[in-house]
Formats: structure tokens, C-alpha cells, sequence
């Protein structure tokens, strides 16, 4: 009976785990966006960023984190948003993909969300057509809409525009 | 020791030490097919690889053994202990003989038949032709081979200090390991640096011994780590003798293949670039240097033609040099090649010297033509050796005694993971460029700046005899230029063969630096061969000179040739502006033709094959595109002649051919203007070489094969009423030059021959809107006729231009200062143009 309660409660922790899925979410001007836990490293303040000349627009740059390289990429001209102001504050979402690390210059690092899988909607058609290339769908929230981005996805519009 | 044989001694080694334990198992559990797989694997793997080293002992032993594992595997036997005994013998026997093996690198001497007879014993009973089972007696051992000797002889590490094993000094360890430690060094040499940076700055501090002995630490940690990644170069050169062995067969050739320096040590990353190259290059050497038997007898050569290859340390680098006792290169043919292939101007490359002609084989150009073994041959994929030996920052250069020898020296880093480089700031940014593509630094102070040449908006530095291009950092990588700055440096870079000189602001000090790869989202980026972090901790970008060279066009022989010699046209006009090389030539009229080389963009030969007619004209592929063809003389049939000479003109985008039956002469002579036009095309007649030469109009076939390009620039003007134009000039062989250009834009042109001519129209009361004067004449000057100018007021409005062939800043500053508004160089006619265009443009906005 035991064994067989334990065996079960784990059955619906699995289930749990594989109905739900975290985010961290972060705000680019005044939309939330969320990206998978699982591949953000840490959170960083602003960090001494080293300019690279030619590089594509949103590429501000390389900064150095524990003596390794990482490419600096200010999500607002990836995602076509305007400009932050010079002296604005920011944060450092670093994510690593592929082996390489980047850190995602955005407004405001918010919680980390536990969202249900069904309650991600797809992407409306509606959306900007540079969002809805790496958007993998959308939460309702009682404070607005959550945009998951694909991290992926993201980087390939980065891509795109160099 | 021979590699192949220390691998397998390394190997066996390895799966021996296991197999002791594998089959003591297997005797525990019989029944595990496992463990009985392992162990006849094992003993198959020695045996095959005894087989191919020659290890006959060994193999017999092996061999023995590895039929009764079969039997065992097959079911055929059951383990029992004596047999496992007598396998467990084979494999003292066979850890007995590695074991002189590596000591002697030969085979002992032995009869093992005692040994194999007893294993051969297991497979009779498995035929089931003995139902006898063994003795139970210990076997006799071997004849040579005693077990308490064996134990004797077994090394003891402890009590053997001098002398290691292979197979316990080697250990096998993962590239990735050995990748990741090299980070991890890099990483910890970058913290080094940082402390010793904070360090200096309290110099009496506790810390500072602390850190001293770190730095060493690290320093020979680095060094240690960088030597794991190290290998000989003669693992690059295994394959060689064969690749020689197989050409010297096919072509029926003697050839033999030296080698020195194999143990030379480098980076195994590098190792892997140049083998390629390495192979093709010997190749090329076998295959085109080194001549036929009886070639070589004729020559007074032995038959037996040498390859010598040797590498050696030099500062840093690894020099690597091929050398054939061949039959060298013949620079002539290489030469008349190189103008063939439109690689050179035939006069520039009678001028060059051997040496650098052999460059060319080296040129994309040169070498994926066709087939080209009347040059001797050097030349498939020589541009592919080179772009791959410099990706790894290294050089390449080639020499020859023509009928003797042929030397290829390679230079390459030991290492591309640490490097030296120069850091060098500009616009407020720091950059480190390799020390290995720097050849010398120079500082330009405010009293040098006559040294710098502008040449069609291209500046060049005057470094002793020759003319360096110059590439400003900041406007290669588009950042902002710090305001007028009174001096700055120019780091000299090599790329292969090009030199040029990278502009920076400052210069700071050379740092050895870890090389860090550039994300994928900049690695696109040719100007940057990756990243590094210096001591205090900031991301600076590594400059890539090779890539550079590319962007800014420095790179390419024929752009560098061009600018460098636009520069000398008009550092001789500066010395001595009455002179102008012409180049003669015959169109079929009774005179000889003439044209300013300085017009002239290339002269090529076209086979008749190559000109295209549509539509009444002629075209012909030039370059990738199509350019129209003109005849020099309306009555010359095009396809009489094959193939054909044509005199190539451009006009920045527009390209143009004129065809004449003749080049005849490039003359260099003081050019008058005689007699104006005679007929259309034609500016005039002058004397050149004592004969009677009309100079043709450049602009009228560029007219006749670009109609609309003229259009556009007199539509450019922005004005029905054409502006008047005044040009001053004592030159009446220039006036002739620029009056029809500047008249094909669209101006009214009116001609002076000095500048009291000038004057005397002005007070005339003749009207001009813009005036462009020459400088130097001798009535009154251009200065004087500036000054006059701006002094009355009725024409002290008027735009001046200054075209010049003075070009020093004193110069500049006292034309400015007289009142010119702008001060041109020739001849430019683009920008003679331009700046009349903006100077009456901003003049309309101004009123």
C-alpha cells in the first residue's frame, strides 16, 4: 500500500513537471516577455561592455564574465522596439546556447513563472512579424499577456539582420 | 623509437595490464562470455598488429593463444584452471617480450615451441583427438624464460629513477582535456596579469612577493600546458616519403626525399594547417622541379634528384623550407605569364626583379589558368598553399636559380592560442594587432605630414623609397575619428606580399594575450580574428591584418600595383610636371597616335573570339562585365587582326576599350600641343620623339561608348543656363585635357594661358562663374591671380579652384590663403568636378 502511494504521488509529480514549464520573464519597454529557465545562467547588473565596430546593430558588444566571452545582444533592436536612453537602467539575462554565452540587454528581470503547457496559447498572427519569428506562444496573465520567446529563434533574428 | 612501434607497445600496454584481471575472472566465472570476448579481443588485437610490425616471436605466441580463447568462445572447450594457467603463460610470455621490445626496440631471441605445444594440446582435446587431460605438473617454461627470473626483471618504478617505461611515462588524454586545460591556463594567465596590474600600483605591499611567485608559476604552467598541445612536425610528414616515392615511379624519375628536423615541436592545431600545404608542395617539387634522369645528366646534374625538407625553430616561429635541386623557375616566363594573365603591366614587370616575380605564382590568377608546366610548374594551387599558411598567420616566399634549384621557405607561430600582439588604441577603443604581421612602426608628427600623398582619395605614406597605402582604422571599422589629431602612428603590416600601413592613434605596448574566439554573431566579421581580455579585465578585439588587407583592397596585387603607381604619376608630375609619358601607337593613320599613359587604365591583347557583336557594337567580357570596343580609326575592320590590342580607359564605374592595330612605344617627353583638333577624337598634334603625333580625346570615345553617362552629369549641374567656366593654365597641353571633360559636364569653357591672360578677360568684363587655375606660370601666378581676385570687388564672389601640381602644405596653405576655395592635385578629373559642382552648388545655397 505504501509503495504503492509513493509510486503514485511520483507518477503526478512527473506529470506535474512535464505539464509545467518555468520562465523567466524580463520586460523590454512595456511588454513581458519569458524565456526557459532551464537555459538562463544568471542575472547580471550592467557590466563594462567592449564596443564591436561592424558588428550588427543589436550586438553591443563582448563582456567578460569570469574570463569568458559574452556576446552582448540588446534585445530592443533585435525585437525592432525603440531605443534605450543612454543613461537608462538595464539588466543582463545571460543565456547560454549552443556552448556560446549571451547576455540579453533588456528593461527589468521579473519572477521566474511556473506556467501550465496548456495554458500557452500559440502566437497570435497579429504580432509584429520580427516577434512572431521567435515567438513559441503566449500566457494570459491578470497583469497582461507573457510572450514566450525561443532563444534560438531570437538569435537567428540577430542573424538575419547582420 | 619508431611511432608506430611505441603506439603499440603504449596500446598493448594498456589492454594487457587488464587482461591479467580478465582472465583471472574468467576463471571464477566461466560462464561470463563477456569477459571471454574481451580477453580473445585483446589477444586478436596483439596478434594482427605483431603480424604487420614484423614481430614474428610474438605473433607465434599470440596466435597460439588466441586459437584456444576461439575454442573456449566456441564451446568447444570448458574452462578449466590448467588451461586458464597456460593462457595466463602466453601472457607473461607475450608482457616479456613488449618488455624487451621497448627496451631494444627488437624481439628477443627464444623458442616458445614448449608454450605454443601446450596451448596447441587445448585444441586437440577441443578436436576431441586427446581425451587425456593435461599434466598436472607446473609446464616447463619456455627455454629462455623462467618465472622467478620474470619477477626479477619485472620493473620496479621506485628503485628505477632514470629510466621510465613508454608504457608508464605516456598517458593517453583527450584533445577536449587538453583544449579545456589551455582555457583554464588562459584564464588563470589573464587573473595574473590583473594582480600583477594591481600589484605595481602598491609596490611595497606584502602581496607583491606573493604575486611575483605566481606570475613565475603561471608563466611556466602556461609553458608546460602549451607543450602538452605539442607535437613534431614529423607527424605531418609521414605520409611523404610515399607521395615522392609513387611520383618519382609514375614520372620515371630518381628522387630522393631528405628530412631534418622531424622532432621540431609545434601546436597540433597548426600541425594540422600546414599538412596539407606541406604535401602539396612537395608534390609540386617532385612532380615539376626535379627533372628527368637523363634530363639531369645533360644538365651535369646526378640522376638522383634531392627533395630536402627540413624545419627548425627561429623566434618563435617554425621555419620550414622545401629545396629541389630541379630545374628552378624561369622568371622571364613567369613573367611574360604574369602580363598574359593581366596580373602586372608589361613595363612594370620588366622592371621588377626576379625575386618578386616569382611572387606571382603565388597569385590566384596565375595559377588555376590552365596547366602550366612550361613554367616548371609551380603553379597549380601555390595561391591555395599561400591563403592557407597565411589563415594561420604565417608566410610563405619562394626562390629559384633558374636550371639549379627552387627553395620554398615557410614561416609559421608555433602556437595560435597565445600570441603576441601590439595594443594600439584609436577613437577612444583599444585593439591588439599580432606582432606577427607587423613589421615596424612609425610616427607621424605635424612636421611629417608632407610625407603623406592623397592620390584619388587614397593616401599613401612616403616610407624611404617606396609608397605605402595607407588604411585609417577608424574609417575601415566606421567609428568616429578623434578631431584633428597633430600626430599619430602607423602600425606597418604585412600580408603576404602586401605591405600597408594601419592609421591608429596610439600605440601602446606589446602584451602576450590569449586568443579567445569571436561569438558567431561577429565571426562574419573579417576585420577581427577573435577577442582577448586584457589585465584589467576589458574585451578587446584582435585585428585580423589578413582580413583587413581585404577590406581595404591592400591586399590584391593589381589595386595595390594600380594606386602605387597612380602615386608615382603624380609624385613625377610634382617633380617635374612638363614631362608626361605618352603612349604611341599605330591606328592605320599616315601619324602616329598618342594618348597621356596616365589615361591609359591597362593595354591588353583580345583574341578575336573574345569581341562580341551586338546591335553595330562591339563588346568583349572584361573583368566579369561587358565593355564596349571602339576602333581608333573608323575605317579599321575589328576582326582583321586576332588577336587584338586594345587600349583599356576607365572613368570610375565606366570602362571602355579602343582598339589600334599597334602598341609601338611608351615615350616620356615634354608635350606641347602644336595644332588643335583636326578631326573628331583627336585633341591635336604635338612633337614627341622628334615625330609628328596626334593625341587623341579620351573623352570623345568615352562619349561615343557611354553616351549616357554625359547626360547625367550635365543634368547634375542642376541648370538650364550652362555655368562658365574659366580655365587658366600655361599648359596648352593640359588645357586640351581638361577642357573637353569639364565641357562634357556641361560647362561653357573658356581658356586662358596664364594668369595676366586672365586677368586681362576679367577686366575685359567678361563673367565667369567659377575660375580653375593652375599655380605655377610665369607672368602672374595662380597665387597672384587669387589675390588680385578676391581684391576687387566686382569678382570677389567667384569660386577658385587651384589644380596643381604642387602638393606641399606650405603650398596648400598659401593657395588657401590667397583666396582659392579649393586646392587640387592633378589630375583628377573626377574630383575637379565634384568640387566645381559643390562649389557652385553651395555658392546657389549661399545666395
Amino acid at each position: 500500500m505504501s509503495a504503492s502511494t509513493a509510486q503514485t504521488s511520483a507518477a503526478i509529480k512527473a506529470a506535474n513537471a512535464a505539464s509545467h514549464a518555468e520562465y523567466v520573464t524580463f520586460r523590454l519597454a512595456d511588454q513581458w516577455l519569458g524565456i526557459p529557465v532551464m537555459i538562463v545562467q544568471e542575472v547580471l547588473v550592467p557590466q563594462r561592455i567592449a564596443r564591436v565596430p561592424l558588428a550588427p546593430e543589436s550586438i553591443a558588444g563582448f563582456l567578460n564574465l569570469r574570463g569568458q566571452i559574452v556576446t552582448s545582444v540588446d534585445l530592443r533592436t533585435t525585437l525592432g522596439l525603440t531605443l534605450r536612453a543612454d543613461d537608462a537602467e538595464y539588466m543582463n539575462v545571460v543565456v547560454r546556447h549552443d556552448g556560446e554565452l549571451f547576455a540579453f540587454m533588456v528593461d527589468e528581470v521579473g519572477d521566474v513563472l511556473s506556467v501550465p503547457n496548456d495554458a500557452v496559447e500559440p502566437a497570435l498572427a497579429t504580432l509584429d512579424q520580427r516577434w512572431r519569428a521567435a515567438c513559441t506562444g503566449i500566457v494570459r496573465r491578470d497583469r497582461g499577456l507573457l510572450i514566450v520567446m525561443n532563444v534560438r529563434e531570437l538569435l537567428r533574428l540577430e542573424h538575419v539582420a547582420s | 623509437m619508431d611511432d608506430l612501434l611505441r603506439d603499440f607497445l603504449t596500446e598493448s600496454a594498456e589492454n594487457l595490464a587488464k587482461l591479467d584481471n580478465d582472465i583471472v575472472e574468467l576463471e571464477q566465472r566461466p560462464q561470463e562470455t563477456s569477459l571471454l570476448n574481451s580477453v580473445f579481443r585483446t589477444i586478436h588485437t596483439i596478434k594482427g598488429t605483431c603480424g604487420f610490425l614484423g614481430l614474428s616471436r610474438l605473433e607465434g605466441i599470440a596466435h597460439a593463444a588466441e586459437n584456444v580463447l576461439d575454442a573456449l568462445r566456441a564451446g568447444r572447450l570448458e574452462v578449466r584452471s590448467t588451461l586458464i594457467g597456460d593462457v595466463l603463460a602466453a601472457v607473461d610470455c607475450i608482457k616479456e617480450i613488449l618488455g624487451h621490445l621497448e627496451a631494444t626496440e627488437a624481439e628477443p631471441e627464444g623458442d616458445d615451441s614448449a608454450l605454443i605445444a601446450k596451448l596447441e594440446y587445448w585444441l586437440q582435446v577441443a578436436e576431441g583427438t586427446t581425451i587425456e587431460p593435461p599434466k598436472a605438473a607446473a609446464p616447463a617454461p619456455p627455454a629462455d624464460w623462467d618465472g622467478s627470473d620474470r619477477r626479477k626483471q619485472a620493473p620496479k618504478p621506485e628503485d628505477d629513477g632514470g629510466h621510465h617505461h613508454v608504457s608508464d611515462s605516456t598517458l593517453r588524454v583527450g584533445v577536449t582535456l587538453l583544449d579545456q586545460l589551455m582555457n583554464l591556463v588562459g584564464e588563470l594567465a589573464l587573473s595574473r596579469n590583473q594582480l600583477i596590474q594591481l600589484a605595481s600600483a602598491h609596490e611595497d605591499s606584502e602581496f607583491a612577493n606573493p604575486v611575483q611567485q605566481l606570475n613565475r608559476v603561471t608563466t611556466d604552467l602556461l609553458e608546460a600546458v602549451m607543450k602538452t598541445r605539442m607535437q613534431p612536425i614529423g607527424n605531418a610528414w609521414t605520409k611523404l616519403p610515399r607521395v615522392v616515392r609513387d611520383l618519382s615511379h609514375a614520372n620515371g624519375k630518381q628522387i630522393s626525399l631528405e628530412m631534418h628536423g622531424a622532432e621540431t615541436e609545434l601546436d597540433r592545431q597548426i600541425l594540422q594547417a600546414i599538412q596539407d600545404p606541406l604535401t602539396h608542395m612537395i608534390r609540386n617539387s617532385a612532380d615539376h622541379g626535379v627533372e628527368a634522369p637523363a634530363e639531369r645528366r645533360a644538365a651535369g646534374k646526378a640522376e638522383t634528384g634531392t627533395i630536402r625538407l627540413s624545419a627548425r625553430h627561429e623566434g618563435g616561429h617554425v621555419v620550414i623550407e622545401i629545396r629541389d635541386d630541379g630545374a628552378g623557375i624561369n622568371a622571364d616566363r613567369v613573367r611574360r605569364k604574369a602580363v598574359e594573365r593581366g596580373l602586372v603591366k608589361a613595363e612594370a614587370a620588366d622592371a621588377m626583379p626576379d625575386a618578386q616575380i616569382l611572387r606571382f605564382i603565388f597569385e590566384p590568377g596565375f595559377s588555376t589558368a590552365e596547366k602550366i608546366t612550361n613554367v616548371s610548374g609551380r603553379g597549380v594551387g601555390m595561391d591555395v598553399v599561400r591563403s592557407n599558411i597565411e589563415a594561420i598567420g604565417g608566410t610563405v616566399e619562394i626562390s629559384s636559380q633558374s636550371g639549379r634549384s627552387t627553395t620554398i621557405r615557410v614561416k609559421i607561430p608555433l602556437t595560435l592560442a597565445i600570441i603576441s600582439a601590439l595594443l594600439v588604441g584609436t577613437a577612444g577603443e583599444a585593439f591588439a594587432v599580432p606582432q606577427i604581421g607587423v613589421v615596424e612602426l612609425v610616427r607621424v608628427t605635424e612636421e611629417q605630414h608632407d610625407l603623406i600623398e592623397n592620390v584619388h582619395g587614397a593616401q599613401f605614406y612616403r616610407l624611404r623609397d617606396t609608397l605605402l597605402p595607407l588604411v585609417p582604422l577608424h574609417t575601415l571599422l566606421r567609428m568616429k575619428a578623434t578631431a584633428s589629431l597633430d600626430s599619430y602612428n602607423i602600425v606597418v603590416c604585412q600580408v603576404g606580399e602586401a605591405r600597408f600601413g594601419l592609421v591608429v592613434e596610439e600605440v601602446f605596448d606589446t602584451q602576450e594575450i590569449v586568443v579567445k574566439p569571436v561569438g558567431r554573431l561577429v565571426k562574419h566579421l573579417q576585420a577581427y580574428a577573435g577577442c582577448t581580455i586584457t589585465g584589467d579585465g576589458r574585451v578587446i578585439m584582435i585585428l585580423d591584418t589578413t582580413g583587413i588587407a581585404t577590406m581595404a583592397q591592400v591586399s590584391s596585387n593589381e589595386t595595390r600595383e594600380e594606386a602605387a603607381e597612380a602615386a608615382k604619376r603624380s609624385l613625377a608630375l610634382a617633380q617635374d610636371d612638363s614631362k608626361e609619358s605618352v603612349l604611341l601607337f599605330d591606328a592605320g593613320f599616315p601619324a602616329l597616335q598618342g594618348v597621356p599613359l596616365s589615361l591609359v587604365a591597362r593595354l591588353e591583347e583580345f583574341p578575336l573570339s573574345a569581341l562580341e557583336e551586338a546591335d553595330g557594337h562591339f563588346l568583349v567580357q572584361y573583368r566579369g562585365a561587358l565593355i564596349p570596343v571602339l576602333s581608333a580609326n573608323p575605317s579599321m575592320d575589328l576582326r582583321a587582326m586576332d588577336p587584338r590590342p586594345v587600349i583599356v580607359f576607365s572613368d570610375r564605374e565606366r570602362t571602355m576599350g579602343v582598339a589600334v592595330n599597334e602598341i609601338r612605344d611608351i615615350v616620356e617627353d615634354h608635350v606641347t600641343l602644336q595644332r588643335s583638333a583636326t578631326r573628331p577624337g583627336v585633341l591635336g598634334v604635338c612633337v614627341i620623339a622628334e615625330r609628328a603625333t596626334e593625341i587623341i580625346d579620351t573623352d570623345y570615345f568615352l562619349r561615343r561608348a557611354h553616351g549616357d553617362w554625359f547626360q547625367q552629369e550635365r543634368g547634375s549641374t542642376g541648370s538650364h543656363t550652362p555655368k562658365r567656366v574659366l580655365l587658366v593654365d600655361d599648359s596648352r597641353f593640359f588645357l586640351g585635357l581638361l577642357s573637353p571633360v569639364v565641357r562634357a559636364a556641361g560647362y561653357t569653357v573658356s581658356t586662358a594661358a596664364d594668369g595676366k591672360d586672365a586677368l586681362a578677360r576679367l577686366e575685359r568684363g567678361e563673367r565667369f562663374d567659377i575660375i580653375v587655375s593652375d599655380i605655377d606660370m610665369i607672368t602672374v601666378d595662380g597665387v597672384q591671380l587669387a589675390r588680385t581676385i578676391r581684391g576687387n570687388p566686382a569678382w570677389a564672389d567667384v569660386p577658385l579652384i587651384a589644380l596643381t601640381a604642387r602638393n606641399s602644405s606650405e603650398d596648400r596653405a598659401q593657395g588657401l590663403t590667397a583666396g582659392f576655395d579649393a586646392y587640387l592635385t592633378k589630375l583628377d578629373r573626377d574630383l575637379v568636378l565634384s568640387t566645381m559642382h559643390n562649389l557652385l552648388t553651395e555658392q546657389r545655397v549661399a545666395a
